[in-house]
């Protein structure tokens, strides 16, 4: 164990408010820096989200909290308890839902749960009860007796979910929650996320998507390249990128590069289209730059449908952030 | 997805029970083995086609030729194709671990407080169980074509623990090669490729006395061969403790050579 990052000399005694605490997080995976030395203090009993592109890091960082990968460089204390040097205590603490339903697809749903049930320690009598408990909560009774491979996506993700509650945990990972789920499915397991949130469950989840993050997480860190670039409420970050953002949606989308071009003459700084081709958003300052940067507009004859002045979105957050958008169009199927 | 009862989640909070054993964790493991068996029993006749259609063919194709008779063909076989159903049996293992880890499912096992080999542990537990009902099988189909064990009962019972042992053994190296390579096709395509030429090269299917010398010189000390005589040895009840020594010598050394393999590649993933 390498300790020589920064700040890895914390103590843990003052983190017991914190649910995670993490400093200086280094994986690397032969010549990529996977994640490149992050710090994260996670509060006890709320949703903290991290949010970033694919391959920005989330997935190792969340990995290496839940004792599944090793740091070569850092260290951190979930729910008290060193990553390193009590793994097993961790363990004991958390339990993870992966990206990939981690589920044995030939059995039925309710002897996963059983399985998982007995390995926690329960005997067989408890271990069905709490098995028949789960799947009435997540409305898998009837599906109970059905192999898992015959199962839907959003009944896969409610099992599997699921099973990380079968000793309730101090930190519950997901990892991207709702990625591969239609809107339907989305909006329940968003629901289950909040119950459990409210009932005491520390939650730290993943997400690619920007309005996950802002729909749920009470703080949000933004990663990209395997570091931290910004942290905050979902308020904070969008203050942070200034307010005064002026959104317009062109009559005609085939105009799109010349308005881009005048905006940006007018106004300076990036302007962000949407991936639909007819959207423009810019910084503008003030709501007098604005006019004068929508006159340019209509003096060049470029016929507006709508236009707003508004703070920027949680995407033009990320894009002030990254330099890029937060996916990319026709990306947002699960990547293996 | 219906009904708000469901997304209100009633759930109470859960303590941990008192922590299970190691022991009880591996059994869990074993159960979750058999209720693959339940659930999947086509896995079974992929164990047993090959080797029932190899006694087949071999017995009434090449037995005459071979040993005068198809009867002293098949008396000499048997306990050859024994070993090599339970050698080719340990590749499944391999892929099975391969599938489970390839889906995810072992993050699911390394992020529990459990005893870190007690999912292998439970392999174990499946392939044993699988070596057996797949022994068992050709067994059966053997006496049925009139193989009879000299031994008898108590020499078959000698015979099947000395088969257990063997793919306990070899079980280590597929689970080596489940644990390393990404895809289980590619597991069955390495274990079968590198299996066939030491199950052929070996005195499971002829007497090696016929081959050139320096064929004959690797068949003599291949591990299959050795396993193969022994086994013939206990079935006819003629073995002697030197015989059995050495068809355990691999075994042995693929134990202790592999199991650490196998936890440090396990952590390390």
């Amino acid at each position: 164990m390498n300790l020589t990052s920064p700040g890895a000399t914390f103590t843990h005694a003052a983190q017991d408010a914190l649910a995670i605490s993490a400093r200086g997080m280094v994986k690397i995976f032969g010549e990529l820096r996977a994640v490149d030395g992050i710090d994260l203090d996670v509060p006890r009993g709320v949703i903290f989200a991290i949010l970033g592109p694919n391959g920005a890091g989330k997935t190792t960082l969340m990995r290496m909290l839940a004792t599944l990968a090793t740091p070569d460089a850092g260290s951190a204390a979930v729910m008290g308890h060193d990553l390193v040097t009590e793994p097993h205590a961790v363990r004991g603490a958390i339990a993870m839902t992966g990206q990939f339903a981690s589920l044995d697809e030939d059995l039925t749903g309710r002897e996963n749960l059983i399985l998982l049930s007995r390995l926690w320690g329960f005997r067989r009598r408890q271990a069905k009860d709490r098995a028949d408990e789960l799947l009435a909560a997540f409305d898998l009774a009837d599906a109970g007796g059905k192999q898992v491979k015959d199962y839907s996506g959003g009944m896969r993700r409610r099992l599997d979910i699921a099973a990380s509650l079968i000793v309730t945990p101090g930190v519950l990972f997901l990892d991207e929650p709702t990625t591969g789920l239609d809107p339907k499915a989305r909006q329940s397991v968003w629901r289950m996320i909040r119950s459990l949130a409210a009932s005491g469950v520390t939650i730290l989840l993943t997400t690619q998507y920007l309005d996950e993050a802002d729909q749920l997480a009470a703080r949000i860190a933004v990663i990209d390249h395997g570091r931290k670039i910004a942290e905050g409420t979902s308020r904070e970050l969008k203050a942070a990128t200034g307010s005064g953002f002026l959104h317009v949606a062109l009559a005609d989308a085939a105009r799109i590069d010349e308005a881009a071009r005048l905006l940006e003459a007018k106004l300076g700084g990036s302007v962000q289209r949407s991936v639909e081709g007819a959207e423009l958003s810019v910084m503008a300052g003030s709501p007098q730059r604005a006019n004068e940067a929508l006159a340019a507009l209509i003096a060049a004859g470029i016929e507006l449908a709508d236009f707003s002045m508004g703070s920027p979105s949680l995407d033009e957050v990320f894009f002030a952030l990254t330099g890029g958008p937060a996916q990319p169009a026709g990306q947002k199927e699960v990547e293996r | 997805m219906n009904g708000t009862a469901t997304d209100a989640l009633m759930l109470r909070p859960v303590a941990r029970p008192e922590p299970p054993s190691a022991f009880s964790n591996a059994l869990v493991f074993g159960w979750r083995a058999v209720l693959k068996f339940k659930h999947v029993p086509e896995q079974l006749f992929d164990l047993v086609m090959t080797p029932i259609m190899f006694t087949l063919l071999f017995t009434f194709v090449f037995g005459g030729a071979l040993a005068g008779s198809t009867g002293d063909y098949l008396q000499f076989f048997l306990p050859g194709i024994l070993v090599q159903t339970i050698v080719f049996n340990a590749v499944y293992s391999g892929m099975g671990l391969s599938t489970d880890l390839s889906k995810g499912l072992f993050d699911r096992f390394r992020s529990l407080p459990i005893w870190s080999l007690s999912p292998f542990a439970g392999l174990m537990v499946g392939d044993v169980l699988r070596h057996l009902i797949a022994g068992g099988i050709i067994l059966t189909i053997g006496l049925i074509l009139g193989y009879r064990p000299e031994a008898g009962i108590v020499g078959v019972i000698a015979a099947f623990a000395l088969l257990v042992a063997i793919g306990f053994g070899t079980g280590w190296l597929f689970i080596v090669l489940g644990l390393m390579v990404r895809t289980p096709t590619t597991v069955m395509t390495l274990g079968f490729t590198f299996l066939f030429p030491v199950v052929f090269a070996s005195n499971i299917m002829v007497d090696p006395a016929t081959m050139p010398a320096w064929l004959r010189a690797f068949v003599d000390v291949n591990p299959v061969s050795l396993m193969t005589t022994a086994m013939r040895g206990l079935m006819a009840g003629n073995a002697t403790p030197g015989q059995i020594a050495l068809a355990l010598a691999a075994p042995i050394v693929l134990t202790l050579l592999l199991a650490p393999v196998t936890l440090w590649l396990y952590r390390r993933r």
